[in-house]
């Protein structure tokens, strides 16, 4: 059963159950360590993308020729890469890239897969048969392999990159919220809402999608995680951010070719992309035990 | 069985017909005159008038779908406009080479993975059981092409012990085959390992619970005999099918691997037909990935209901 069913029946119980399902969910996800620790990095990284010209000691894309692939040192923490340029500088200003395409790119995957899984879960017959075909037919092209194709199609930009990874993701969306209609449509408080005489879209609107809501919040975050690592490759290959423009997948690619004199161009922009992911994926984890109504 | 199978199959049907409308659909999206995006660099009209002919881009689209599909199940997906070579036949040559490396990365994935997820179910919360969970989330938080420099500059670099680029073919040398492919098919499966801990975690400890491993502990069998001949074969059913869905995991994953590691692979086939907008050797690949992807998918299912006897009927 719903939490918002739940609730409404416990109301006179204790004083537990007053608690509203969103303050509980949050008072669980506090409780989680690895979930705090994750917040914390991600706010972090967000603070430096969004104020990253007050924070970054130098211009990231000021070349310099007597500073070429220079080891970390005190004035350049980090060291500097090919073209003279600050490597700390670059991960700072690299870290809006990474942010702005995970974020950018799973709002599209959930502007246009939560419509369609709410439609085809809700209107089922004909409708669904041919949504759920399209879907599948998507989710047979692995994700990366489907954004690299629509990027190369797109053209190369970290726009069309974001454009191609939001299309890419929108499929597990569409899935997703399909299934979970299936499974709360049947529901009372929904046959009491279509009882009085509710149009169906309000229906889906006000009476389904809230209660599928924790399910589709954990897979965004992971989604988002999945979208900032699928950045980080297509700007590897050349077809997300472009030069001279900082973004750690790039930063990556041009490591790879002073592997040998200059390994720490090769770390930074990865352990920078590491923590991100791993961080959302332990908000991920941690937000799906808090979310659980089975786990109290 | 024979039921389910046919229900499948007529699924399978619209659905390969709509992954072949996404693939085709995939030309439209170039910006300007597909024929001008496709000749890329080359400005000569009479070249771009041979594409415009080759793909029939002067005729109306659903008949050029249908050209195109027609080609595809005779097997034709088209001419490489770089390569000047059928994408058959690249398709062809490349296969085997992602298909040795993922075998090698399944079988790496599974060595691990498995072994893991028991020991970790086995002694929930002992120091054991964290240390297994805290590989599974690394797994799954580390860029593959950011671990394969890394281990590049560990292994090929640092310690010279294996080769950081190339390939050597199976029949060439099996020694300098397998060093040549070892440290990426690590990279692969170590993605994967981690995802099968966490599969195999979680249906052990609900088998760990059920009633006949309580009567075989009861019965008085070691603790060995039934964690690995009661428990393990009944939680591993699941794992493996679900191992199977993470066949698009490999593919996505070998693309970069291949890249980074010069494996002239079907992942660095897309790859360098991005660079060169061989749009058709793109088409071609993405349309063979799907499709085998989507008949893996296919034998998993039947194996599930082979193994699973309940659902047998």
């Amino acid at each position: 059963m719903s939490d918002a069913a739940l609730a409404a029946i416990g109301v006179t119980a204790s004083n537990e159950t007053l608690e509203s399902p969103a303050r509980r969910a949050l008072r669980r996800l506090l409780k989680h360590k690895g979930a705090i620790a994750g917040l914390v990095v991600i706010a972090t990284f967000i603070l430096l993308a969004l104020f990253a010209p007050l924070i970054s000691p130098y211009n990231p894309i000021a070349t310099s020729w007597t500073l070429v692939r220079k080891p970390p040192s005190a004035l350049h923490w980090f060291g500097t890469d090919d073209l003279g340029r600050d490597i700390l500088a670059r991960v700072i200003f690299g870290a809006r890239a990474s942010l702005l395409a995970g974020l950018i790119s799973v709002s599209i995957a959930l502007s246009i897969g939560v419509p369609l899984g709410l439609l085809a879960g809700y209107r089922g017959g004909f409708v669904d048969a041919l949504i759920s075909r399209i879907t599948d037919a998507m989710l047979a092209c692995p994700f990366l392999i489907l954004a690299i194709a629509l990027a190369a199609f797109l053209g190369p930009s970290l726009g069309n990159a974001m454009i191609a990874i939001g299309i890419s993701a929108t499929p597990v969306f569409i899935r997703l919220t399909r299934g979970q209609v299936m499974a709360v449509k049947i529901e009372d408080y929904v046959e009491a809402a279509r009882a009085v005489g509710n149009p169906p879209w309000r229906i889906a609107l006000v009476h389904i999608l809230p209660n599928i809501l924790p399910a589709l919040l954990v897979q965004a975050t992971l989604s988002i995680a999945a979208a900032i690592i699928a950045e980080a490759a297509l700007s590897f290959l050349g077809l997300g951010q472009q030069p001279p423009a900082p973004s750690w997948g790039s930063m990556l690619n041009a490591a790879q070719r002073f592997l040998t004199n200059a390994p720490w161009m090769a770390i930074w922009p990865g352990l920078a992309i590491f923590l991100v992911v791993l961080s959302l994926n332990l908000v991920g984890d941690g937000l799906r035990d808090a979310l659980d109504p089975r786990q109290r | 069985m024979l039921n389910f199978l046919a229900r499948r199959l007529a699924q399978l049907v619209p659905t390969l017909f709509f992954v072949s409308v996404l693939i085709f659909s995939l030309q439209h999206l170039l910006p300007g005159d597909p024929a001008l995006a496709m000749a890329g660099e080359e400005r000569d009209p009479a070249v771009i008038e041979q594409i415009r002919k080759l793909y029939r881009l002067d005729q109306p689209i659903p008949v050029q779908y249908a050209y195109w599909l027609k080609g595809v199940l005779s097997g034709d997906f088209g001419e490489s406009l770089r390569i000047k070579a059928p994408v058959r036949d690249l398709i062809a040559q490349k296969l085997p080479v992602t298909l040795q490396l993922g075998s090698m990365a399944i079988v790496i994935a599974f060595l691990i993975g498995i072994p893991a997820g028991i020991v970790s179910a086995v002694k929930r919360g002992t120091a054991w059981d964290y240390g297994a969970n805290l590989f599974a989330l690394w797994g799954i938080s580390t860029p593959n092409f950011w671990l394969g420099i890394l281990l590049i500059f560990l292994f090929s670099i640092k310690l010279n012990w294996l080769p950081a680029s190339g390939y050597v073919p199976l029949t060439e040398s099996l020694r300098g085959s397998l060093a040549s492919t070892i440290l990426p098919a690590f990279v692969l499966g170590n993605a994967i390992a981690a995802i099968l801990m966490r599969h195999t975690r979680s249906a052990m400890m609900q088998v760990l619970e059920s009633d006949y491993v309580r009567t075989a502990r009861a019965k008085g069998l070691s603790e060995r005999s039934v964690i690995l001949k009661h428990a393990m074969r009944n939680a591993l059913t699941p794992v493996i099918t679900l191992g199977a869905l993470e066949l698009g995991t490999l593919l996505s994953g070998a693309v970069l691997t291949e890249q980074i590691f010069s494996i002239p692979g079907f992942g660095k086939l897309i790859v360098d037909a991005v660079f060169n907008r061989d749009y058709a050797v793109v088409q071609g690949v993405v349309l063979v990935t799907a499709t085998v992807y989507i008949l893996l998918n296919l034998v998993a299912d039947i194996a599930y209901i082979l193994v699973n006897p309940r659902l047998r009927g």
